[in-house]
């Protein structure tokens, strides 16, 4: 076994040395070096972008523990967690990052038919389709369960009527996972999981501005549209064990933000640069240096965190809650570096528009991050979660 | 390697559990303290160790040791913690038995330890808070080496029979360099010790080393060269100190979890207001990313890998911040009857503040994290 792992993690490295292209080991440095895939990516600008997704996808390694039969590449947790450390060892991006791959993929391969798993999973493995996730409404956001956006059965068809909201992308998506209601009798005994082309008649996005000056969420309404039954994921009125399992996936990918980036460590890089060493090597704001210092601590402590809560996952050992602790520790985390980041940056990472900010990205990220704690459920909700299902402290 | 305890250590986990559960839980503790035990220990408990095996787990297998790690020292230490156990264990088996692994002294103190006979304490500390600088003097003389200066929280170098020593053979106080690691039986001369009773009811001593003669042959290591030796003693300390806290911080919020669901006030169980249980669900957060960092730090301790010191930092200062979180959270959410005697938890507020101060406190080793980085 421990022979089988070794030689595996030499022909890996070899492969990737032959494989990776070289910018695709830079560090990333924005969303446009974040490959999402899709009908509608464009990759006149970064050809390599598509080739190394391409060579990672034909090994399955976009998705290096789903089943080969699904475009995945079929490897152990052992393998998955060596592959990952040789990618990490020469500064690999990434290949692929999307909603399929994190969220939806996930819940397919736990829940989806036959005929829904070759239908879908290869084509999120290659990069083919973009999906986005259709569970927030106006007046459904934390109390997710409220959602009221309708299915009605008209026999070969649900015909969905109502409006998300908070759904990331959906401008650009192809593809929606979506939860919809139909049953109205019971909260969430009547709520179904279905799949739909985003170019279906009757559904129209509309960008929501947000105050980073982005627009990554949309508004998503729904008027008369046509879904087939088959596209019914799990049983009718089930969906909420759906949507619960795939949020818990959600948790643990915006967990992982709180891990940094690759290469490098853009916020005590950063701070040198603006602020300068003493004569001591240390930083010239000693303040600062301390809560930098202490951020560290806890950073580096919840990478080991990382590494233990996926290892339990895979050794089937992680108690069903965990991802809200994940969830919750790694976007207050998040949200605490993009405040250090800014008190490094001072007046520089104000500018908003110049090139010289790479037009505001510090400024613009910072403002993104407020809203980790928020989305897939609130810090307070994972809080309550924590309590109620781990700590078994009693109800109200 | 996943980061979760394998089959073995989960058993010796269990074993560590029940034994320590049972023969020395807090009230244990407590009746050291009651009966002003001079020791500060019950020998007894430490001799119950030995036959357990716990004391040779660092001990390699042809030294008559059981060969294991510090993944499994932690095992027992986190159970320690748990119950407040008085031990020497930290000290001696696992710093002490650390430094002198690989040296021509394991064969004169390992069979002791090994036997429960022996304990061994650690005289690095010279001012009230930890630094890395050494200044207490070790000149040559004769054969040997004459010892001058003062050392402070000496955990049980009243008692102990051997006493490590970091002392200066050379360079000036903050070298790394010109330092020397000896091995100091209890009866030399010139060495007195003052016992002071900490807040905890443990005991550390204050050593004064007054032209203490020593033979060549107690130098640990190489002389002048007693970094690398010191280096791996405090490793091995601070990983363990990590995990006997990670148990105090466990052990204390258990008390207050279980509390917030026993003690009702306007009609109900305190542990249904949301304002406690989202108190109560951020500790259990911030516990299990300690307890992540410190499997993650004796993980690398064991195999040798040279991030390891990182992490075992990462590790001291993260049990540090959470369990005296947890600790703090405990009183307060104990509420009056937390302040009181008579009640477990502060014994938990006292034990953390100790392991806390240990061998570095948090923001010691998140500046030592930082000058590693380069900042």
């Amino acid at each position: 076994m421990t022979d089988d792992l070794e030689s595996f993690r030499l022909e890996t490295r070899e492969w990737l040395k032959a494989n990776v292209p070289q910018s695709m080991r830079e560090p990333v440095r924005g969303d446009k070096d974040i490959n999402w895939g899709g009908r509608r990516a464009d990759y006149a600008n970064n050809p390599e972008q598509k080739l190394y997704m391409d060579r990672m996808a034909e090994r399955g390694w976009t998705v290096p523990d789903w089943p080969v039969e699904y475009g995945g590449g079929g490897l152990s947790a052992a393998h998955t967690k060596i592959l990952k450390e040789e990618m990490r060892r020469i500064n690999a991006r990434i290949p692929l990052s999307s909603f399929g791959i994190s969220m939806l993929g996930p819940a397919l391969l736990k829940y989806g038919n036959e005929a829904q798993k070759r239908e879908h999973l290869p084509k999120i493995a290659r990069g083919e389709i973009r999906w986005c996730q259709g569970y927030s409404e106006p007046n459904a956001g934390s109390d997710l369960a409220g959602l009221a956006t309708s299915a009605e059965d008209k026999g070969d068809h649900f015909l969905v009527n109502g409006q998300k909201v908070w759904t990331s992308y959906a401008d650009k998506a192809d593809w929606i996972f979506c939860l919809v209601r139909t049953d109205k009798s019971t909260k969430q005994g009547g709520i179904s999981f279905v799949l739909f082309d985003m170019e279906s008649e009757g559904v129209s996005t509309k960008p929501i501005l947000l105050i980073s000056g982005y627009s990554p969420f949309c508004e998503t309404f729904f008027d008369n549209v046509k879904v087939p039954k088959e596209n019914l994921v799990g049983e009718l009125n089930k969906g909420w064990d759906v949507a619960k399992y795939l949020l818990g996936h959600e948790r643990e990918m915006i967990s992982g933000m709180g891990l940094g980036t690759t290469g490098g460590n853009p916020l005590i890089d950063g701070a040198i640069a603006t602020i300068g060493l003493d004569d001591q090597g240390r930083l010239a704001d000693p303040v600062l240096r301390a809560q930098i210092a202490l951020y560290e601590v806890r950073s580096q402590a919840f990478s080991a965190m990382s590494e233990r809560f996926i290892d339990e996952l895979k050794g089937g050992r992680a108690h069903p809650a965990q991802p809200s602790m994940m969830k919750y520790y790694g976007t207050e985390l998040n949200k605490t570096r993009h405040e250090l980041i800014m008190a490094s940056g001072g007046s520089d990472a104000l500018e908003w528009e110049s090139e010289r900010s790479d037009k505001g990205s510090k400024a613009r990220t910072w403002l993104r991050t407020k809203a980790n704690s928020i989305e897939g459920g609130t810090s307070e909700i994972q809080l309550n979660i924590i309590a109620k299902r781990i700590l078994e402290l009693p109800s109200s | 390697m996943p980061l979760y305890l394998n089959e073995e250590q989960t058993m010796l986990a269990d074993t560590a559990k029940d034994f320590i559960g049972e023969s020395a839980p807090v009230s244990h503790l407590r009746g050291l303290r009651d009966s002003k035990n001079s020791d500060g220990f019950s020998r007894d408990l430490w001799k119950q160790f030995a036959e357990m095996g716990f004391t040779g787990i660092l001990i390699a297998e042809e030294d008559g040791g059981l060969g294991l790690g510090h993944v499994e020292a932690g095992v027992v230490l986190e159970e320690i913690g748990r119950n407040l156990t008085p031990s020497p264990f930290l000290t001696t088996a696992v710093a002490a038995v650390a430094a002198l692994n690989g040296s021509a002294q394991r064969e004169r103190w390992f069979p002791g330890i090994l036997s429960g006979e022996t304990v061994a304490a650690l005289a690095i500390d010279e001012k009230a808070k930890h630094t890395a600088g050494i200044a207490m003097q070790a000149e040559r003389s004769g054969n040997g080496f004459r010892l001058n200066g003062a050392k402070q929280f000496v955990t049980h170098g009243h008692i102990a029979d051997l006493i490590l020593v970091a002392a200066r053979t050379g360079g000036s106080a903050n070298d790394r360099e010109g330092i020397t690691l000896f091995a100091v039986p209890k009866d030399a001369s010139g060495m007195t010790a003052e016992a002071e009773r900490l807040a905890d009811s443990s005991i550390a001593a204050r050593l004064r080393f007054d032209g203490v003669e020593v033979d060549a042959d107690a130098v640990i290591g190489e002389v002048d060269q007693g970094d690398k030796v010191l280096d791996t003693l405090l490793a091995a300390g601070r990983a363990g100190a990590s995990a006997e806290m990670l148990g105090v911080g466990a052990g204390a919020m258990t008390l207050t979890v279980d509390y917030l669901k026993e003690r009702k006030q306007f009609g109900s169980r305190i542990g249904s207001f949301q304002a406690l249980q989202h108190r109560a669900a951020h500790l259990y957060s911030e516990m299990e990313v300690a307890h992540a960092a410190v499997l993650k730090a004796q993980q690398l301790l064991d195999s040798g890998a040279a991030e390891a010191s990182r992490a075992v930092s990462v590790a001291k200062a993260m049990t540090g911040l959470a369990t005296t979180l947890s600790v703090q959270e405990g009183i307060q959410m104990h509420g009056g009857i937390g302040m009181t005697d008579e009640y477990d938890i502060g014994f938990y507020m006292k034990r953390a503040r100790v392991l806390a101060e240990m061998f570095g406190d948090a923001n010691y080793h998140a500046n030592l994290l930082a000058e590693m980085t380069g900042y």
